[in-house]
């Protein structure tokens, strides 16, 4: 009711104690086009959708690669999103010069994290437009963090960000509990499934997704299209083969988003099983 | 201590007072080695001013956070300068509160970063560092002299213990030390330094680092021979003796 009297300024409060000027900045996250992360113990996968403005451009750059051990895909303003990324390395790079040794990346989410809270608290300043997933390893294994223009962070298991994400987080939410344990291979599976669930009845190509992948023994990657085709093929392969089982549970997934699903659990079980090869 | 420089040379920012030009209160050697189960250093207790062997209770290794030890030679307030520096280090990564620790890698590069960088101003902190330490089962041993220069090594020393202690270490020293062997090892290049070098003391204290964390002995005194023959009437055959 009173939103537009308290939010032309991040330093106006509202009745209701919110800062709606950084509430708008997350939904600034949420036109960019989906990026999705998901974590096991030893690995973690970002990918996420290459979306170009015409058939005449390339596709923006959402993924970045911050160190050895860390990598970042940004949902939102890719402007801000590549200043946050060169931040991020900066950081990196300077530890590693100092210490010999890589930046534990739950220290720089947490320095990622306070200089967003700055610019919701300076009236010359607006908060940055990005939502950040940080996929990196520190001393006690693989983590997954979401970075918010709010200055909050999270960690995760699994996340999906930008538009139409609510689909992959469907998915990932039925599967996140075998991630911990799962193979390096399963886990590209599972974000390329994200992936396919984001695109809505699109073909699920190569091209239209980028995947990278950062863990123990294994630098930050980008996996090149190849690769990724072969596992697109793979799984599509058996989808075909189980074609009429698998359908309904994709539907019934996605109406079901809002209620938690225990007797579809069983069915969307057997939907998804044959696809674990 | 008259200035040679002018006030304003690029030398110094304010006078030749604002920098290190000499040390006062020195220490001397520092050995350490690695063994089965970790680090062992040795350094006595002595802080000679000039050629007073002023002060005998200064304990130049101490231990850093969790996983590391620093042992030091040369300027001992420096050395109190460079302790301070590295407590302001640990508090803030233990600040952190995550999980994570600095090891001794870490700490190592840190203070080569430090040393080298009051060397590029030409106010040196006037020190040779051993610092050793293990971390999730990694032994570490390095150096770093006053100038900045910094390595690692199955063993190593500073200053006397660099000519007298290391050809020792390299005969005697192996792999998987036990504890005791490598106290052996460490008190035969102690009891030569003693003998050799002018600034020893016969007070010193052994360092141990391993998984479980940093044990300093008590201070204690090597056993010494003085009867040698060859010493007695050291005057008496001195026609070319030397």
């Amino acid at each position: 009711m009173f939103r537009n009297q308290y939010d032309t300024d991040v330093t106006t409060w509202s009745p209701a104690g919110r800062l709606f000027q950084v509430e708008y900045a997350m939904e600034a996250v949420k036109q960019g086009s989906a990026a999705i992360g998901l974590r096991s113990k030893t690995h973690v996968v970002l990918a996420c959708v290459n979306k170009a403005n015409s058939e005449l451009s390339s596709h923006q750059k959402k993924i970045f690669k911050v160190d050895d051990h860390i990598g970042v895909a940004i949902a939102g303003l890719t402007a801000d999103g590549r200043v946050l990324s060169r931040y991020m390395r900066n950081e990196c790079i300077n530890y590693s010069f100092t210490y010999e040794s890589p930046l534990p990346v739950g220290r720089l989410v947490v320095q990622l994290a306070d200089k967003a809270q700055v610019c919701t608290q300076r009236s010359w300043k607006r908060p940055y437009g990005v939502g950040l997933l940080v996929a990196g390893l520190d001393e006690s294994g693989a983590h997954l963090y979401y970075n918010c223009p709010s200055g909050n962070y999270f960690e995760y298991q699994a996340f999906a960000i930008g538009s139409r994400s609510q689909a992959a987080k469907t998915y990932l939410e039925r599967r996140f509990e075998s991630f911990r344990d799962t193979t390096r291979d399963d886990l590209v599976k599972d974000a390329l499934m994200a992936i396919r669930e984001t695109l809505q009845g699109e073909t699920l190509k190569s091209s239209v997704c980028t995947v990278t992948v950062v863990g123990v023994g294994e630098p930050f990657h980008v996996l090149d299209q190849g690769t990724v085709q072969q596992m697109i093929d793979a799984f599509e392969i058996v989808a075909e083969q189980e074609g009429p089982a698998a359908e309904p549970d994709a539907d019934a997934g996605q109406e079901a988003s809002a209620e938690p699903e225990p007797e579809q659990g069983a069915a969307a079980g057997e939907g998804v099983a044959p696809m674990d090869i | 201590m008259a200035s040679k420089q002018p006030e304003n040379s690029l030398l110094s920012p304010e006078s030749d007072s604002q920098r290190t030009l000499y040390p006062y209160v020195t220490g001397t050697s520092v050995v350490a080695l690695k063994y089965k189960d970790g680090i062992l250093m040795a350094a006595d207790m002595g802080g000679s001013y000039g050629s007073t062997l002023r002060y005998k209770s200064v304990e130049r290794m101490k231990p850093i956070g969790k996983h590391s030890l620093l042992g030091a030679s040369g300027e001992i307030s420096d050395f109190q300068e460079i302790l301070r520096y590295l407590d302001e280090l640990i508090l803030y990564d233990n600040m952190w509160d995550d999980g994570n620790s600095l090891g001794p890698k870490e700490v190592h590069n840190y203070l080569t970063r430090v040393m080298y960088n009051r060397r590029n101003k030409f106010n040196p902190l006037w020190n040779s560092l051993v610092l050793g330490g293990v971390k999730n089962g990694q032994k570490y041993l390095g150096t770093v002299s006053m100038i900045g220069v910094n390595f690692e090594d199955n063993h190593v020393a500073t200053g006397f213990g660099n000519h007298l202690a290391r050809p020792i270490l390299r005969q005697e020293w192996h792999e998987n030390l036990s504890f005791e062997d490598g106290v052996r090892l460490l008190e035969k290049c102690m009891r030569v330094l003693l003998y050799r070098d002018r600034s020893a003391v016969n007070k010193l204290q052994i360092a141990k680092i391993t998984e479980d964390g940093v044990t300093i002995s008590q201070p204690y005194s090597l056993k010494t021979y003085w009867e040698f023959s060859a010493f007695e009437n050291p005057a008496q055959g001195a026609i070319g003796s030397w």
